[in-house]
């Protein structure tokens, strides 16, 4: 199912999610070989950063919690992971963050002549205290880095942004405004928190972790149809997404691409393809087209 | 009950010290369970580590701690009454394989641990003869020096025991022993032990055309493949492994040269490994 995303023929409409399975050559050419149109690089930071200690993800059954907390080689220890990815087949969205708005730039400036096919911003990561979601609750600060970043990246830039934004249409909006080329909503709900009751200590070591996977579709469903209404460029879906039902749901509310990562968790790296098998059977099955489903959630509405 | 979800908290049973460096936390809880899986274990408030099982019956089971790091020496200080959480178990586990008439099972120091419950699944009456080849740096390593009724070959780096060289030494003169010059000589090898000597095992086994299952380690957060902490190559260690054949392993261009640290930073495997052993 070839799909024209921002200038770029990607061979289906499904993307990793960032922060999903890493930023090894070999490992994001398997995804794209089951399925993936588009691999998102995990998140890309302005400096070596281990992230948290253990336990950083659990799985609560219905989706699960994180908090990783950003672990990145930092930017200019990647060159081999670059090198490697020069020699690739497949397109990459590069995902970065900053703990500023000059190390966004900086990050995106370098990131931006290695190659990559896009740039996402993770204006919007709830497991760190300095980077990520600090930028993206907030319309203005969205707005300064996006458009910051935008003055120094020659590739299509698109905006992460978090569900814990009182009004992600506005967000959304500021991002346009600031020269983002597409949305990309949403990252992980929350933060949440589970508890042993057993030691009476929470789990993860960061003790709150972003929520994932099933039990937060609803939310991503309801964001991207909200942030839809609000811009007019592309949004890449994803919060739940683990079926092709799911996925044309959210096509539905107003995505051009489906971002999947947990669902890997719950099916496997071949989910992709599952994927892409189940929405091309129903599209066939009643004889239409994702061009004439997309944002039909809202065509009553309009 | 132990599941892969939420760690269940359970009490640390007993604890068998096997030396100054190793010692098996064991719990009375049954978990399901296949030689060569792990599971994550969690002590609250200091970290969360993959264990393989070493020991296991229908309503027990027990890891063997190689007190190292922080976690590890923790661990080892605990003792009846004192909780962990356990979640798993994890990974794919050894294919046992049908109608194996003879395998071999090469041991380097702690890689003990994921293949005695391998050796034992084996020991039962229509199992496979196994020749066990046991190898540490000195006699104190040795895990398990009482624990099977099959014969095993040993050795030793500084020779305080058995044969004064390497595991591999001895999986090269056994095959030539063994050899009839038409079958290969072992249906299966299985391996586990430090990255090296699983690969030197590997290219022995290629080269005699003998299949070959080995168990990689890397530095894990999930445990269920999605994080990507221990991707190998193209293979997910927590979830297309810990195991891996040798179809498997001869397109993994990571095996035996890279590794990622905890910033996801590849490096090659040597300075990995210090990492791991501070």
């Amino acid at each position: 199912m070839q799909t024209s995303f921002l200038g770029k023929n990607l061979h289906t409409p499904l993307v990793l999610a960032s922060g999903v399975l890493g930023n090894n050559k070999a490992i994001l050419e398997r995804v794209w070989e089951n399925g993936c149109g588009l691999p998102t690089m995990k998140s890309i930071g302005p400096a070596p950063r281990e992230g948290h200690k253990n336990p950083t993800v659990i799985d609560l059954g219905n989706g699960m919690i994180n908090a990783v907390g950003l672990p990145s080689p930092g930017y200019l220890n990647m060159e081999e992971e670059w090198q490697e990815l020069s020699s690739r087949d497949f397109p990459v969205n590069a995902s970065i963050y900053g703990g500023s708005v000059d190390e966004f730039v900086r990050v995106a400036e370098f990131v931006s002549a290695k190659g990559p096919d896009f740039i996402e911003l993770n204006i919007s990561c709830p497991n760190s205290d300095q980077h990520g979601m600090i930028f993206g609750v907030n319309a203005r600060s969205s707005h300064d880095v996006v458009a910051a970043v935008k003055k120094v990246v020659d590739v299509p830039l698109i905006a992460k942004l978090t569900p814990a934004a009182p009004d992600i249409a506005g967000i959304a909006k500021a991002c346009e405004d600031a020269g983002a080329d597409a949305i990309c909503a949403i990252n992980t709900a929350g933060p949440g928190m589970v508890i042993d009751i057993e030691s009476r200590q929470p789990v993860l070591a960061f003790k709150k972790g972003g929520l994932s996977g099933p039990m937060i579709k609803p939310v991503a469903v309801r964001c991207v149809y909200d942030i839809f209404r609000s811009v007019s460029i592309p949004i890449i879906g994803l919060g739940g997404i683990s079926t092709g039902k799911d996925a044309l749901e959210i096509i539905m509310a107003g995505a051009t691409l489906v971002g999947i990562g947990t669902a890997v968790r719950y099916r496997g790296i071949t989910v992709f393809d599952k994927v892409n098998k189940e929405i091309d059977d129903w599209l066939a099955a009643r004889g239409t087209t994702m061009e004439e489903i997309r944002g039909a959630a809202h065509r009553e509405a309009l | 009950m132990i599941t892969q979800l939420m760690p269940a908290m359970v009490n640390v049973a007993d604890k068998e010290v096997h030396s100054p460096e190793f010692a098996t936390l064991y719990v009375n809880e049954p978990i399901d369970f296949k030689p060569g899986q792990f599971v994550m274990v969690w002590i609250p408030g200091v970290d969360e580590k993959p264990y393989t099982i070493s020991h296991h019956s229908p309503d027990r089971f027990g890891i063997t701690v190689e007190a190292k790091g922080i976690f590890s020496k923790k661990a080892v200080s605990l003792g009846p009454g004192d909780k962990i959480g356990i979640r798993g178990p994890f990974g794919n586990g050894f294919n046992l394989g049908i109608g194996h008439k003879r395998v071999g099972v090469v041991a380097g120091g702690c890689g003990m641990a994921p293949l005695a419950p391998l050796v034992e699944a084996f020991q039962t009456h229509d199992g496979p003869e196994v020749l066990l080849i046991q190898g540490a740096r000195s006699k104190s390593f040795l895990l398990y020096p009482d624990r099977f009724a099959a014969k095993a070959e040993i050795c030793t780096d500084d020779g305080s025991k058995g044969y004064k060289g390497f595991v591999t030494d001895i999986l090269v003169k056994k095959i030539n022993e063994l050899s009839n010059g038409s079958t290969p000589v072992f249906d299966m090898v299985y391996a586990c032990g430090p990255e090296i000597m699983m690969a030197k095992v590997f290219e022995i086994c290629e080269a005699h055309g003998i299949p070959c299952q080995v168990s990689l380690e890397r530095y894990m957060r999930c445990g269920f493949g999605v994080c990507g902490a221990c991707v190998c190559g193209h293979a997910v260690v927590c979830k297309d492994g810990p195991v891996f054949g040798s179809k498997m392993l001869r397109t993994m261009e990571d095996f035996n040269t890279r590794a990622l640290l905890k910033t996801g930073q590849p490096v090659p495997l040597n300075e990995y490994a210090t990492w791991r052993c501070q």
